[in-house]
């Protein structure tokens, strides 16, 4: 009896993929015991919370992930637009929605609401994907994204933005335009540097030289970099990173807490993250090569891809390569919120692994 | 840009898989190569860097050297107590965290004018005291109310203090907060690591001149700190070095009855050992409490101590300059026998006054002394003999024979911002004035100059010089009011050597002369009511020096208001035959120096020859003659 509700249990579970992610959640909470120990009970509350959404959604067929695209896609928008006019303001910025119960963050739901919603587009237009299709896709995914950027998030409406293009890639848009895109990017950066915020161009310029302002923007990557410089080859160990310990490094049981992996860990700590993710992104390119639909290889793809962005952005703006955008190391950092979604993914991964069948050919 | 086929399209998706893993391995090499950077070769860089950031070294202040009398009497010391100190920068609004702390600690009205003074004089960032010397009490309560008051914090530190309050004040000076000008002495002498966490700093006195010997060496604290610098422990400790002390030669209790001596009178006193330039009791009155300014003087004390009428922070004895008066005569007299115009059974006719140059310069005695040899000139203090020897010697002869005697120069005693005082001559005149017909000495100001009257002003430690080294047969010790430096870590005790700075070359059948006449005015002239009875043999000169001319009118003392009430003088040693003291004592307006100096005089010497407590103040001798 136990035995077969267990199996119907773990029976949408891919396993490899279950085993990466939990490593990182084992790994989130040996460096989270250091940087923050009254955080780990929450932090297990929300684990339970994102691997039972991520069971839910793994046991979902792709068909009803389809029609969950439009519906969810049309409802984060709305929300964003609502967000604009009558959001909350915390910190300067204008994220979250009061719905009277609690407060919400609808920039979350377009991290899968966007790949969802493309993948979904381009499965309609599976016959003939044309230019037009593609523009219509640019637009469908840069409304949202402006929304989020003039939040501003930046952090967020670049993995929206990201999540969506990666759809677009995947759907095979022209490497001539991609790369004429990419030319157009770097041309337009003189015309978008006057529109970003001060602290958006503040947090560039101290990419390039932090030194500047060390005690005020440069603060926290100069911070970081010495942490992780002054963890060497094998750290500091366990709860003896003075740069952790004595609190000099910002934010360190979230956005930062890639630090606090390097100086405690050392180097040997940052090439088995850097591996348990490799392996996770190759787990979830492998399943989205074998996906049977263009919608589920989209969507697997861009989920993927989805999980490398958080992992490199965070890792690169963490180490001083990378302007400082609120990116979250994916697995590791505390939160409730960006967990939720992640398992979201890679319950989806899982869905369109295990659910070859229900697909029509 | 379109495809109908499924499989081409399942090809191309699978090829950019595969673009994208390597994009992926290529972004990761990235983020390796930046670790391996990072971690490995710049590993010794950041490594010190967070050493640096955790790594805090704060200085730990010396106690201050102490200064104790040549009996061991402490005079200045450090006890501890507590502090309540607010740094305004990081307090928003000041004065409402004054009001709700004064509901915590007693803060009274001259506690917030020495903080508003404090920080006009700071820069922000430091904690200034806004009380001192908190009891237990207000302690306990500030520390249960502490959370209430950021910015407001609690202090142990070493408060500098004279026990004996405004006694010998003008000698010991006292210290004060750093100021700019501190910290360019401090720059000046390499000091500025020592002095890294000193708030203190010798202004005057002995603490101004042995600043550098007192402070001691700073030590320092290694403490782990956080990134908002709260210190978290303490790692390492190189414990400070306590400043040297300092032995006077000063004896405490003489001090103490010179002090007491002047009663209410304004004055300066100066009691040297001759043989070796060591002072004995150094006075300028009225006095100061030096512990005022140890946390920083209020404006009310403040204006008070400069605003004074009495002047009480001008050290008398160093930077008062007056005119020697009689006491000038001694020498006058040496001087005429050196030069040869003068023998000493010579003797002169005084009539009551001398004419020179029509004009009558008169005699203090009416009708004149008659005939006077150089002993009774001096024992009766005959100011025509002395008009006449003016005369006959010159102005500059007079100064070249008195400035072998330092009059005019500075003692070079161990205390800064000695005066010079004036010792006229020719060529003075020409550098003092500027109009030419003022620069031209006439031989009528000589005259005057003979009774110690006229242009020139000499300090008190001049005159106690020039005694001193009349008492020594002319061989002049460099006054100095420290004995010895004792190191305190070692033990090690340096002796300040008596310095001879010179020996004036004098015939001793001269100076035997002199001296006799000396002894003469305290046995049987214008000392001797003072010195009645003594159980030793002194020598001494009165003097008087007037504060104002009376143009031809007869001084009457009890016409004249107090202010301009001559200054009374003495000049003395003792005993007479082997003399282990010298001084010089000045009362302002005191009048004779008969009635008001001499009796002072008399005082020190029955307590330092003979052990004589004085059971009052040294009386005004109202009958006493001079002149």
């Amino acid at each position: 009896m136990i035995r077969r509700f267990w199996a119907a249990v773990i029976r949408p579970i891919d396993m490899p993929l279950l085993a990466t992610a939990a490593t990182l959640i084992g790994i989130a909470f040996v460096v989270l015991a250091s940087a923050s120990p009254d955080r780990l009970a929450s932090q297990a509350v929300n684990i339970t919370v994102a691997l039972v959404v991520m069971r839910v959604v793994a046991q979902m067929s792709p068909q009803r992930l389809m029609h969950a695209a439009l519906p969810l896609y049309l409802t984060g928008v709305a929300l964003l637009i609502a967000v604009a006019l009558f959001g909350d303001v915390s910190k300067g910025a204008r994220r979250w929605l009061n719905i009277g119960v609690t407060r919400i963050q609808p920039s979350e739901i377009m991290k899968i609401a966007m790949p969802l919603m493309l993948a979904w587009y381009f499965q309609k237009r599976e016959i003939a994907i044309r230019f037009h299709d593609y523009l219509v896709a640019a637009a469908l995914l840069l409304v949202p994204v402006g929304l989020i950027a003039k939040q501003p998030d930046l952090g967020t409406a670049i993995l929206v933005l990201s999540s969506g293009f990666y759809v677009i890639f995947f759907a095979g848009l022209s490497w001539k335009f991609i790369i004429g895109l990419g030319v157009a990017g770097l041309g337009a950066i003189p015309l978008v540097w006057p529109l970003l915020h001060d602290y958006q161009r503040a947090r560039v310029l101290t990419l390039f030289d932090p030194e500047s302002d060390p005690l005020g923007k440069g603060f926290h990557i100069i911070q970081s970099t010495i942490a992780i410089g002054s963890g060497g080859l094998f750290g500091k160990g366990w709860g003896q990173g003075t740069q952790t310990q004595l609190e000099f490094i910002p934010e360190r049981h979230t956005d930062f807490i890639f630090a606090v992996v390097s100086e405690e860990w050392g180097l040997l700590g940052n090439l088995v993250l850097l591996v348990i993710y490799l392996l996770l992104i190759a787990r979830g390119l492998t399943i989205a090569a074998n996906a049977p639909t263009l919608f589920t290889r989209l969507l697997a793809g861009a989920i993927t891809l989805m999980f490398f962005t958080y992992a490199f952005v965070n890792m690169g703006m963490v180490s001083g390569i990378l302007p400082v955008v609120g990116v979250p190391l994916p697995f590791i950092s505390y939160g409730g919120t960006a967990l939720v979604t992640l398992f979201l993914g890679i319950g989806i991964l899982m869905s369109i692994h295990k659910n070859p069948m229900l697909v029509q050919k | 840009m379109e495809f109908k086929n499924p499989e081409a399209g399942l090809e191309q998706f699978r090829s950019r898989i595969n673009v994208v893993g390597a994009l992926v391995l290529g972004c990761f090499a990235i983020l390796l190569l930046r670790f391996l950077w990072l971690q490995v070769v710049q590993y010794n860089y950041y490594k010190t860097r967070a050493e640096e950031n955790r790594i805090s070294l704060s200085p730990v202040t010396p106690n201050r050297g102490l200064i104790v009398d040549r009996n061991g009497v402490v005079m200045a010391r450090n006890y501890s107590a507590y502090t309540i100190e607010i740094t305004p920068s990081k307090v928003a609004r000041l004065d409402q965290t004054i009001d709700e702390l004064s509901k915590v600690i007693n803060i009274e009205p001259k506690d917030r004018k020495r903080f508003k003074k404090l920080l006009e004089e700071s820069k922000n960032f430091e904690s200034l005291p806004i009380r001192t010397r908190v009891s237990d009490e207000e302690v306990a309560r500030f520390i249960a109310n502490r959370y209430r008051f950021p910015g407001v914090d609690i202090q142990a530190r070493l408060f500098r203090q004279y026990p004996f309050g405004s006694f010998a004040s003008h000698m010991l000076g006292y210290i004060g907060r750093v100021t700019d000008r501190d910290l360019d002495k401090i720059e000046e002498q390499d000091q500025d690591e020592n002095y890294r966490g000193t708030e203190h700093f010798g202004k005057a006195g002995l603490e101004q001149h042995y600043e550098f010997e007192l402070h001691g060496r700073s030590g320092f604290e290694q403490v782990e700190v956080d990134s908002g610098g709260h210190a978290v422990r303490t790692l390492a400790r190189t414990p400070p070095i306590s400043g040297n002390n300092l032995t006077l030669t000063v004896d405490a209790k003489l001090q103490e009855i010179a002090e007491k001596a002047f009663g209410d009178h304004k004055g300066a006193l100066v009691a040297i050992e001759p043989s070796t330039g060591g002072v004995l009791a150094m006075v300028s009155v009225p006095n100061y409490d030096p512990n005022l300014f140890v946390d920083g003087i209020d404006s009310t004390n403040w204006d008070l101590l400069n605003n004074s009428p009495d002047k009480p922070m001008v050290n008398r004895a160093l930077n008062g300059g007056y005119p020697p008066g009689s006491t000038f005569k001694p020498y006058m007299a040496l001087a005429a026998l050196e030069y040869g115009k003068r023998t000493p059974e010579q003797t002169i006719f005084d009539p009551g006054f001398y004419n020179f140059g029509g004009h009558q310069f008169r005699d203090d005695k009416k009708g004149g002394h008659g005939t006077v040899n150089m002993y009774a000139s001096i024992v009766q203090s005959c100011d025509t003999y002395y008009y006449m020897l003016a005369n006959d010697l010159g102005i500059d002869n007079i100064a070249k024979f008195m400035r072998q005697f330092g009059f005019g120069q500075k003692s070079g005693i161990d205390i800064a911002g000695e005066s010079e005082g004036v010792l006229p001559s020719q060529e003075w005149k020409r550098a003092r004035f500027k109009k030419p017909e003022q620069q031209k000495w006439y031989a009528g100001e000589t005259i005057s100059i003979g009774i110690g009257q006229g242009y020139n002003t000499y300090t008190q430690i001049q005159l106690a010089l020039a005694v001193a080294t009349l008492a020594n047969n002319g061989v002049m010790y460099k006054p100095h009011l420290v004995k010895t430096i004792t190191d305190t870590r070692t033990g090690h005790i340096t002796t300040v050597e008596p310095n001879p700075i010179k020996t004036i070359p004098i015939k001793p059948e001269n100076l035997e002369v002199i001296k006799n006449a000396m002894i003469g005015v305290n046995k049987e002239g214008t000392g001797a009511r003072a010195f009645a009875g003594a159980e030793y043999v002194s020598a001494g000169k009165t003097g008087t020096a007037q504060v104002f001319s009376l143009k031809g009118k007869k001084y009457s003392e009890g016409g004249t208001k107090e202010h301009l009430r001559d200054h009374a003088l003495f000049i003395a040693f003792a005993p007479a035959e082997k003399p282990t003291i010298a001084l010089a004592v000045l009362v302002e307006n005191g009048g004779f120096g008969a009635q008001a100096a001499a009796p002072i005089a008399r005082q020190i010497f029955d307590y330092y020859l003979l052990g004589k407590v004085p059971a009052a103040p040294a009386a005004e001798d109202s009958a006493g003659e001079d002149q």
